[in-house]
């Protein structure tokens, strides 16, 4: 029965170390390769900027949080990042339609070749940098970041009653008396790890917090809502075949520029909801989403490129062989084991360092042996 | 003579740029920029050299020149174990001060060398698994089916991995917390001149293109960009992390300077004011660059002009038909692809050798490789001169970018927001952002404008 | 009645002039085969009445409409149907979805169309949830016919439609553009296989160097010597 129990703190190990943050973190790149598969199936050319695209989604959202949160309104357990996703999705998408209207559109129109492209990318990945950094600054900062109301502008009491007394706090400033409420306003959390050993006795747990089941829901309900958008709507099936053979679809009367719009509504709106779940999740860092361009081209070319599902399967893919192969297995080991084969130091393959050198390695590997993905997407 | 002309305005402006620099800022300042931007000139030549060309997309300029720069360390900086060892001949001298150092040393010292040897022990169990493996495959080839054959190719790998794995960790552990001084925590270099390291530098970085060449030259051009871009991360995700090669981002100060340094030129038997010092010595380096630029050009002017240089050309302008006449294409863009990161190379150490340090936690991509990318396309594709055009001018931009847009803010934010309000300080505080956001708009602008760059490929042929 | 009047084209891919005042003319329910030499412009003269390169002479009138300056997108509005010679399916869509592609710009029911085009072609109906990529030649020259059928064209243009495919396969085909032929559609086809096109053509055309050189019944072409000599055989 001892090692029934050992197998059960191995599997909640794996499930709190590996499996949920691959999930949460696969649903991101999922969201962004997503976005990138759409644009370099139907435009042709791998989008540098859309990292960037993804900070710039993710800064709008914040923006919004914070405008909400200047006049007072919290709107915990709900995570406002959500409320204002709609409107981020919206600025983003705009966005994306007026850089295809100055940039991009005029290389498609003298046909240019994709290289070009790429390099105009370049080009609007450096803009867009310099523009979320400009507007919001470099540094990381949450969502729930701590805000500072003067006293007589907020009613204590009641956020209190809302957030929890730990969430309000009143300061006097030394020496100009002047009092302030500063409110820091708490992530729903459905059990901590914590709370889960002293429920069940055991010595591994696992933690959920509302953000995280957003993230995974919300990820599913996109997956499903593209898929029906694009197997079962007339413009879904109109971008699949410009996807598929652009000749072809012309000389069905299919209306190039009404696919290009929609790939850049689409994928404006993708990247802005992966960036703002991601930055909902672990705080916003223009950075990090620049960082994440590459496994997210991983995670495009792992699963085929124009190929929605291939994109979605890449995403997690990617995501758990990162987390999985920098992970340290030492508990496990030593659960799963018997006790005298204990394991002393560390059981990792790579260090934690090498996460972001494992998409790439996995992306090299899968352009030298099979450049078309595992669901066959087109080779360019 | 239109072309003449042209490269003649071009070079003035960017030579008014440094001068002015200089009146307004400092001379040291303008020196700065000027010796940056023809190292950075060396760079971009190298890129151009395989986009111009034979059209190859290198995104990762960075790791290359990162490789370049390593040799410096590898070359130039003392064996670690080596320098004890002198340093404890030293203590000797006077043993009752130094007895706590002495003990210390005599303790590291025979450690050091067995780690080195457990190292060397390593790195050789690894090589002969790897070749045991690969002779396995092709022996059993005919015998077994490729499952099994992978499986016990696999096994044997494993197997070698843990051996090495055990040893190589030991002897990592007892090299990266060992030594004395600065010169500690990492195995040290050869302790060779370093302008030598400059030229190892280049042939080290053009190994690892034979290599990359090897493995992704295959590719489309847009694969290929993320190919190089994901390879040069991984090169600096090594170089970050293996402190027992170059003390990862602890750094690896102190490199040798070719010429003597500004605090050795105020000494004897120079004894210069330090205003002086400071320019004299840019001006040393900068002409040591300039010897290897002018080298460099020649170089590529008489491989652009000979047979092999119009057999690229006829290539990169119509692949299919070169294909057709039989021209090995992909031995040519190798050639090109190695070339080229021989340049890298060499741009990448005398970038370490202009701070005298080799910090790879510097390099990253934005400021990096799609830098040199923005200097290859402003500058011109395909023209060498105008690659030297593209260094210099990219590089004054972005740095003065910085100070350039502050005193723009602050003086926007004077007549228009009232003192010390936070959006003034919050805009001061942003301003060096400013500089991404130029270099989005000027690559965006020329793209648009001047899509063969300031000097186009066309001029140089005449 | 005159379906296509195509009348002294000359023109060619933005170099030198491929055609030289070439003319074609296509009825209602006529069967028309375009032949000729490697090289004579047989493709080019199709893709010109198509609207897809640049003519500096000529004129082009569908059903009474001067159609000389319209994109190919507005062709196909007015009931023009082109079927290329290669890449003419949506290899990564199911057989039925090529077909809906093929109806893209009705707006009407076209289920009825739909199962005109099965009836005509029964072993699309069998595939139809098969991707077209995994189709047989013979099988994906249908389904491109098809496809162009969907949207209800008056004129049927068909560009080597038998290139790379068996004979039984080509014999069959060939019957089927006979019974599209009976809906009183007008076909123009360009063909490599010239002495069976012939066969079944009411007109053909013999372009040599970009210019009309025969132009006859098809019988009438067959039987001419001179006709045989100038590619038949070779």
């Amino acid at each position: 029965m001892a090692y029934a129990t050992d197998l059960l703190h191995a599997f909640l190990w794996t499930f709190n170390f590996l499996l949920l943050p691959a999930i949460t973190y696969g649903s991101a790149l999922a969201l962004g390769a997503l976005g990138v598969t759409l644009v370099f199936g139907i435009l042709r050319f791998a989008n540098f900027a859309h990292g960037d695209m993804m900070a710039f989604g993710a800064m709008v959202s914040l923006i919004g949080v914070e405008l909400l949160n200047h006049f007072g309104i919290f709107t915990y357990p709900f995570p406002a990042g959500l409320l204002v996703l709609p409107v981020a999705m919206l600025v983003t998408a705009l966005l994306a339609i007026s850089l295809d209207k100055t940039v991009y559109g005029y290389y498609r129109r003298i046909k240019s070749p994709p290289v070009v492209l790429v390099m105009t990318s370049i080009g609007v990945m450096f803009l867009l940098n310099g523009v979320t950094r400009l507007i919001k600054g470099a540094d990381l900062t949450p969502f729930n970041d701590r805000r500072i109301f003067a006293f007589d502008s907020v009613d204590p009491a009641a956020l209190i009653d809302q957030l929890g007394k730990a969430a309000v706090q009143i300061k006097t400033d030394f020496s100009t008396q002047a009092k302030t409420v500063q409110v820091t306003e708490p992530e729903y959390v459905f059990f901590s790890v914590g709370a889960f050993k002293r429920a069940t006795g055991l010595e591994e747990g696992f933690g959920l917090d509302l953000i995280q089941v957003i993230i995974i829901v919300l990820a599913v309900a996109i997956f499903l809502g593209l898929y029906w958008f694009l197997a079962r709507t007339r413009s879904g099936k109109s971008m699949r075949a410009f996807s598929d053979n652009e000749d072809l679809a012309l000389l069905s009367g299919i209306d190039p520029q009404r696919v290009v719009l929609i790939t850049w509504i689409i994928a404006g709106s993708l990247a802005a909801i992966a960036g703002t779940m991601y930055g909902m999740d672990k705080g916003y860092k223009p950075f990090t989403y620049f960082q994440m361009l590459l496994p997210i081209f991983a995670a495009t070319i792992v699963g085929g490129i124009g190929n929605p599902q291939g994109a979605i399967v890449g995403g997690y893919l990617v995501a758990l062989t990162e987390i999985g192969i920098t992970a340290n297995y030492k508990k496990v080991a030593n659960y799963a084991l018997p006790d005298s084969w204990e394991v002393a130091g560390n059981l990792q393959l790579l260090g934690t360092e090498y996460k972001f050198s494992v998409s790439f390695l996995i992306l090299i590997i899968v352009l030298l042996i099979r450049p078309t993905g595992i669901f066959k997407g087109k080779v360019l | 003579m239109k072309t003449f002309q042209r490269y003649w305005i071009v070079f003035g402006l960017l030579a008014a740029l440094i001068v002015l620099t200089g009146f307004v800022q400092s001379w040291s300042i303008a020196l700065s920029l000027l010796t940056v931007g023809l190292i950075s000139a060396i760079i971009t030549l190298g890129l151009n050299m395989q986009w111009g060309y034979a059209g190859l997309f290198n995104a990762g300029v960075m790791g290359f020149s990162a490789i370049g720069a390593l040799a410096c360390v590898l070359i130039s900086m003392p064996w670690v174990t080596a320098a004890m060892l002198q340093t404890l001949d030293v203590m000797l001298a006077d043993p009752a001060t130094n007895a706590t150092a002495i003990e210390k040393l005599q303790k590291d010292i025979p450690r050091r060398f067995l780690a080195e040897g457990q190292m060397l022990a390593a790195w050789l169990i690894g090589a002969a698994s790897a070749l045991v493996a690969w002779g396995a495959n092709r022996v059993l080839r005919d015998r077994l089916p490729g499952g099994r054959r992978l499986l016990i190719s696999l096994v044997i790998l494993g197997i070698g991995l843990v051996m090495f794995t055990s040893r190589f960790d030991a002897a990592t552990s007892v090299i990266e917390s060992t030594g004395f001084a600065d010169n500690s925590k990492y195995m040290g270099g050869l302790g060779l001149p370093i302008l030598l390291a400059w030229i190892v530098g280049g042939f080290l970085a053009a190994g690892a293109a034979w290599l990359i060449a090897r493995i992704a030259l295959g590719l489309r051009s847009d694969y290929l960009a993320i190919a190089t871009l994901g390879i040069s991360e991984i090169v600096i995700s090594v170089l970050k992390n293996e402190g027992w090669l170059s003390r990862g981002v602890l750094n690896v100060t102190g490199l040798p300077s070719p010429i003597p340094t500004a605090t050795a030129l105020q000494e004897v038997p120079y004894e210069m004011a330090r205003d002086a010092s400071l320019i004299v010595n840019k001006l040393l380096f900068i002409a040591i660059i300039m010897v290897f630029l002018v080298f460099f050009l020649w170089l590529a002017h008489r491989a652009l002009q000979s047979p092999w240089g119009r057999m690229m050309r006829a290539i990169r302008d119509n692949e299919e038909a070169a294909n057709a006449m039989g021209k090995d294409v992909v031995k040519r863009h190798r050639e090109v692809f190695i070339l080229g990161s021989f340049l890298l190379g060499v741009g990448g150490a005398m970038l370490a050798t202009n701070v005298l340090q080799f910090e790879p936690g510097g390099y990253q991509p934005l400021r990096y490789t799609f830098l040199i990318w923005v200097m290859v396309i402003v500058g011109g594709s395909g023209n060498n001169l105008g690659s030297v055009v593209g260094g210099i001018l990219i590089w004054f931009v972005w740095i003065q970018a910085e100070p350039i847009a502050t005193g723009l803010f602050a003086l926007l934010s004077a007549g228009l927001l009232p003192d010390g309000s936070e959006l003034a300080q919050t805009l001061l505080d942003r301003a060096p952002q400013m500089r991404t956001l130029i270099m989005g708009v000027m690559l965006l602008v020329v793209l648009r404008l001047m899509p063969r760059g300031i000097l186009p490929e066309e001029l140089q042929r005449k | 009645m005159t379906l296509l009047s195509a009348d002294h084209m000359s023109g060619g891919y933005g170099g030198p002039d491929i055609l030289f005042g070439c003319s074609i003319e296509v009825d209602q329910g006529e069967v028309v085969v375009i032949v000729g030499p490697n090289g004579a412009g047989k493709s080019t003269a199709m893709k010109a009445i198509f609207g897809m390169l640049h003519l500096s002479a000529g004129s082009i009138v569908l059903n009474g409409h001067d159609i000389t300056a319209m994109p190919p997108q507005a062709r196909v509005q007015l009931g023009m149907a082109f079927v290329p010679q290669t890449n003419n399916v949506f290899t990564s869509m199911t057989v039925e979805e090529n077909l809906e592609m093929g109806a893209y710009l009705r707006r009407d029911d076209f289920r009825d169309s739909m199962e005109q085009v099965y009836d005509l072609f029964p072993i699309l109906k069998e595939k139809r949830q098969q991707a077209a990529g995994e189709l047989s030649g013979g099988q994906r020259q249908q389904l491109a016919v098809g496809r162009a059928l969907m949207t209800e064209p008056t004129l049927l243009m068909l560009d080597e439609p038998t290139a790379g495919v068996s004979p039984i396969v080509m014999d069959e085909l060939f019957d089927r553009i006979l019974e599209i032929k009976q809906t009183r559609i007008g076909i123009l086809m360009v063909e490599q296989n010239a002495r069976q096109a012939l066969e079944i053509a009411d007109t053909g055309y013999v372009l040599v160097n970009g210019e009309n050189r025969y132009t006859g019944t098809g019988q009438e072409l067959l039987a001419d010597p001179e006709v045989r000599s100038t590619f038949i055989g070779g």
